[in-house]
């Protein structure tokens, strides 16, 4: 009492926090009364306290003085007084990780846990799990059983979880407790239900067939906790998700029945469930949608929020299925609570008509600056979606963005604003002046060096282009006076762009650089007289490859093949060529990132840069006998499988493509657990002119390890017949074993074939994406170095729509589309698709194809190469 | 003034005496700690640790830690042995192969500063045990002999028939209330 009076006294004088002041070497002192014959229980509850605040504040003990500290603590279970005793519990789970020989308090902790006093028990049992490892679990293994079962709920529950805790360290102890779970599960109680099924499944975690039958069990037991039903019904998701069967199976009526359910909790587990299978229909939607609609006008706020929130994602997928509750979100954007408004309104944006858009901007920005960065960058996202759909609203979006860039904010606020501008300069070029503008004004006033270094690459980029390209110049000439080094260096950069494309702004340009040279930083002065030097060259093919377009070789690769190059020096000078080209991610692969950051609220680590798949292949492939004489990767496919999914035995297999060798990497799965495979090797049925010059096999393949068999083989020297299909058929010596150790019965095995699908090689196979900045530029380039040009006409007759033909081009000749040009507007009739790649060996690759659409497809084909063997490859492929 | 706290220390049972049982592994030190406490024969495991009670023999209190005798725990006795009274030793007296152990231990322990002034009392235990050897070649085995400077004595015990703890703790507490 007297303790509490005081503190009261120390708060009014604004002294707030007791323990401020502390510090560890003083209460490491302190802790030394622990050790005294008559315990003081209120003192030395106080110490513990401060150690306690310590340790979460941080602070770190030395493992001596851990040690120490946790043996004067054990002196303390003398005590009887319950609240000391309590605090000890907490001191040696504190310290558990820190000191030596924790194992001492074993007994007492046994002794407490199963004594009579309740107050004790749980917490005794959790501080005992702490300090127990995987070969003294077994000592305590019967206590253990017992608590579980205990009538008492909260030791039943601290058992529990501190079992599932334990799984990590002794799993194969804990499977065994399996019975005691099962009992536990049919508790009155509502947590012990819910830890007791938390335990049950990880246990039978890796047992499909166990799982599903323990679901289907409890699906029709009806479990008396909300908690527990919400725990079954994740569980159910992650079936549901891992099942090939459809939606209609018991599984999903029991997620449905879950809606009706008497507990909030539960229902909104389910509708959140139910919207977030990746199958679900949207007839199945609708039930869902009206239980997070109902949630709405709750006067919960927890609830409100969450509905909204769940609303929010869904509004991506389904958008039709989130417009009924249109009227309920009108509702709820004045809503008290700025996160439930905003998520509201961000949803509203996602579904709503053109015609509200105007409305809702104004809504949003009566409040935006009360709203936290985390939501505006929700909000921005929104605007980002809104203008991909209308791009005829993009002035309001875009005065609304720029108003948002003046505000205060954090770099990933900003970031995803610029982000937003850019996309919408990209895609819809009405909207490119005044975006330009509007990013101009913000570089003129920007503190994230990275943003303003990006915002210059897109000016030097777009604003050449643009009507009036000179305005441009002073708000990039105005970074080099007033920025840091690396903005500086940037609008060097951009200027340059400029002068390359510009005639009539060249003379200017030089002036602008000439005054650079004289700049504080090397790197800025570089810039500026590498730049000037080219454009007083006033050659067009000289801009184009060393202004206009950047440097396109995998800069990992490029750093590992210097190194080697200055590990073994040799006479020839170092050849750029020899180093892969760096690749352009995919479709797929853009689409699955923004997937990825379109959900709402992804602050997180910022991802690895991502390496490519020849940069992630290199090194495993550099372990091959023989590999080093192939020269560089030049290319890696994509994962082929060669069987069928659920098979004895899983190949897939990736086709790496060097100058003039191909080597196929099969990756082997042995799926059956009661053998073991040896010397898996593929036997290939190449087709003609290809030789195989060694085949590498895998010496063993225990039960669901992945290993690999490579095959190297040469490429014919005419062009046109590498091209073709391989049979394969996987080989091995299987010998029997036994299914729990995997260790083989018999040293004899016997020889054993399995056929594989037919594996082609591709023109694909052979050509590497490039990404071409100018393509037009490039084009013309390619016309003046004298490369060959080939054309041919078609008619595809396989295909009806113009949006397949385009994809069945891309996918067929491996190149990268050009300007967006695969995208077809809808309703035209014509469309020209640009390409670009590489062929093996460094050979440049670039294509034009229009196509019409009149009764089928017609098309025209011209390739531009400068070797006529490839030119003419690629016509005669297409035929 | 001093003699009036020493008077009513004398009244109250004054303050806990500390003792410790120890001994080699299964020589029934929590046997021991648990007859003097509640009088019963309790089932007990091997102690991985310690127990601590509290026992309250005719009116004095004391403060007893049975500290585990596995080999993996004997190293930690140390820790425990400040401010010690007196210390209970428990010898197996069936267990002839590993007497020489336990002198050993017995002898390393006594050794210790902190324990100089700590009085000892052996227990030559399980004497219900056929075969078992008796109070004094548990005496010679021990090289008890050797003690100089030491308040000792030896009592033949057996935990489980609850025989001669009475005699043991007599002596102790006469022991300990003599020597203040």
């Amino acid at each position: 009492m007297s303790s509490f009076k005081r503190d009261k006294k120390e708060e009014e004088d604004g002294g707030g926090n007791p323990f401020q002041n502390i510090e560890k070497t003083a209460v490491l002192q302190e802790a030394r009364v622990f050790n005294e014959n008559l315990i003081n229980a209120r003192k030395c509850t106080q110490i513990l306290t401060k150690i306690l605040y310590l340790l979460n504040q941080g602070e770190q003990l030395g493992s001596t003085e851990a040690t120490e500290v946790f043996f004067a603590m054990t002196k303390l279970f003398q005590s009887k007084d319950v609240i000391l005793r309590r605090m000890v519990y907490l001191g040696i789970k504190e310290l558990s990780s820190v000191a030596n020989d924790v194992i001492i308090v074993t007994s007492s902790l046994t002794k407490d846990m199963t004594g009579k006093e309740d107050l004790y028990r749980a917490a005794a049992i959790r501080a005992l799990c702490s300090i127990t490892d995987a070969t003294m679990l077994q000592a305590i293994e019967r206590y253990m059983k017992q608590a579980i079962v205990d009538k008492n709920p909260a030791v039943s529950s601290a058992a529990l979880v501190s079992s599932l805790h334990m799984t990590k360290i002794a799993y194969d102890v804990i499977k065994r407790w399996v019975n005691e779970a099962q009992e536990a599960v049919n508790s009155d109680n509502v947590m012990v239900q819910y830890h007791a099924l938390g335990v049950l499944y990880h246990i039978r975690k890796s047992d499909r067939l166990a799982v599903t039958k323990l679901v289907a069990k409890l699906t029709r037991m009806s479990l008396k906790s909300p908690y527990a039903v919400c725990l079954l019904i994740r569980i159910a998701c992650k079936l549901l998700e891992e099942e090939d069967t459809a939606n209609d199976s018991s599984l999903f009526d029991f997620i449905e029945s879950c809606l009706r359910h008497k507990s909030e909790m539960v229902t909104y587990e389910a509708a959140h469930a139910i919207v977030n299978l990746r199958k679900t229909t949207s007839h199945e939607l609708v039930p869902a949608i009206s239980v997070l609609q109902l949630f709405c006008s709750s006067p919960k706020p927890a609830l409100r929020f969450a509905a909204v929130r769940t609303l929010n994602q869904v509004a991506i997928s389904h958008p039709a299925a989130v417009t009924a509750c249109n009227l309920d979100l009108e509702n709820l954007i004045t809503d008290s609570n700025r996160s439930i408004a905003t998520l509201a309104i961000t949803t509203l944006l996602k579904t709503g008509a053109e015609s509200s858009v105007d409305r809702l901007m104004k809504q949003i920005a009566t409040f935006v600056s009360e709203i936290s960065d985390e939501f505006k960058v929700v909000v921005v996202q929104a605007i980002r979606a809104l203008a991909l759909k209308f791009p005829r609203k993009h002035s309001v979006l875009m005065n609304f963005l720029s108003a948002m860039l003046r505000d205060e904010g954090g770099l990933e606020y900003k970031a995803s604003i610029a982000d937003t501008i850019i996309t919408m300069i990209e895609d819809n070029p009405e909207a490119k002046e005044a975006g330009l503008a509007h990013l101009c004004e913000f570089i003129e006033d920007c503190e994230h060096t990275s943003l303003a270094v990006k915002i210059l690459h897109l000016l030097g980029k777009e604003g050449p282009r643009t009507k009036q390209p000179s305005r441009y110049i002073r708000f990039i000439y105005n970074r080099v006076i007033l920025e840091n080094p690396t903005v500086r260096a940037a609008a060097v950069s951009a200027m340059s762009q400029f002068g390359a494309l510009c005639p009539d702004l060249l003379e200017n340009i030089l002036v602008l650089l000439a005054r650079c040279q004289m700049d504080t930083d090397d790197e800025v002065r570089d810039r500026a007289t590498y730049y000037s030097h080219i454009l007083k060259q006033k050659d067009q093919g000289l801009y184009e490859s060393y202004i206009l377009q950047p440097l396109q070789i995998s800069i990992p690769c490029l750093e590992r093949s210097l190194r080697e190059y200055l590990e073994a020096p040799s006479d020839t000078p170092f050849d750029i060529k020899s180093v892969p080209l760096a690749t352009v991610p995919t479709e797929e692969e853009k689409q699955a990132t923004v997937q990825k950051t379109e959900g709402i609220l992804t602050i997180g680590p910022s991802k690895p840069i991502p390496v490519s798949r020849e940069e992630n292949y290199t090194e495993r492939l550099s372990t091959l006998p023989g590999i080093q004489t192939l020269g560089p990767l030049f290319k890696s496919s994509e994962i082929i499988e060669l069987t069928e999914s659920e098979t004895e035995y899983v190949v897939r297999c990736v086709k790496h493509c060097y100058t003039k060798h191909m080597v196929l990497q099969f990756d082997c799965i042995n799926t059956l657990n009661d053998v073991l495979l040896e010397n898996v090797r593929i036997q290939l049925d190449p087709s003609e002119g290809y030789i195989i010059l060694s085949e590498i096999p895998c010496s063993k393949l225990p039960y669901n390890e992945l290993a690999s068999s490579y095959v190297i083989l040469q490429m014919p020297e005419d062009l046109p017949s590498c091209f073709g299909t391989f049979g394969a058929v996987l080989k091995f010596i299987v010998k029997d074993c036994d299914p729990t150790t995997g260790l083989p019965e018999t040293d004899n095995g016997y020889d054993d074939e399995y056929i594989l699908e037919n594996l082609e090689i591709t023109l694909g196979d052979h050509i590497q994406r490039l990404h071409k900045i100018n393509w037009a530029a490039a084009w013309e380039a390619a016309a003046a170095r004298g490369y060959i040009e080939m054309e041919d006409t078609y008619s595809l007759s396989s295909t009806n729509t113009l949006e397949e033909a385009v994809k069945n081009i891309v996918q067929f000749l491996g190149l990268q589309p050009q300007e967006r040009t695969d995208i077809v507007l809808e309703g035209k009739t014509t469309h020209t698709l640009l390409l670009a790649g590489v062929f093996r060996g460094g050979i440049e690759v670039l294509v034009r194809t229009k196509l019409a659409l009149a009764d089928g497809i017609t098309m025209q084909l011209t390739v531009r190469s400068p070797d006529s063997d490839i030119a003419e490859l690629i016509i005669s492929a297409v035929g | 003034m001093g003699g009036l706290l020493s008077y009513f220390k004398g009244l109250f049972g004054a303050r806990e005496m500390r003792i410790l049982i120890l001994g080699l592994d299964g020589a029934g030190k929590t046997t021991i700690l648990y007859r003097l406490q509640v009088g019963e024969v309790v089932t007990t495991i091997p102690t991985i640790g310690f127990n601590v009670e509290q026992v309250q023999y005719k009116n004095l209190k004391f403060q007893v830690w049975d500290l585990g005798g596995q080999t993996s725990i004997r190293p930690y006795w140390r820790c425990y042995y400040s401010n010690t009274d007196a210390i209970i030793y428990v010898v197996d007296s069936a267990d002839k192969e590993r007497i020489g152990i336990s002198k050993d231990e017995l002898f390393h322990m006594l050794r210790e500063e902190e324990l100089q002034d700590a009085i000892l009392v052996v227990l030559a235990n399980k004497q219900d045990m056929a075969g078992c050897m008796s109070v004094a070649e548990v005496h010679q085995a021990l090289g008890l002999d050797a003690l100089k400077n030491r308040t000792f004595q030896i009592f033949k015990t057996s935990a489980t028939k609850g025989e001669g703890l009475d005699q043991a703790m007599d002596w102790l507490s006469n022991a300990l209330q003599s020597r203040k």
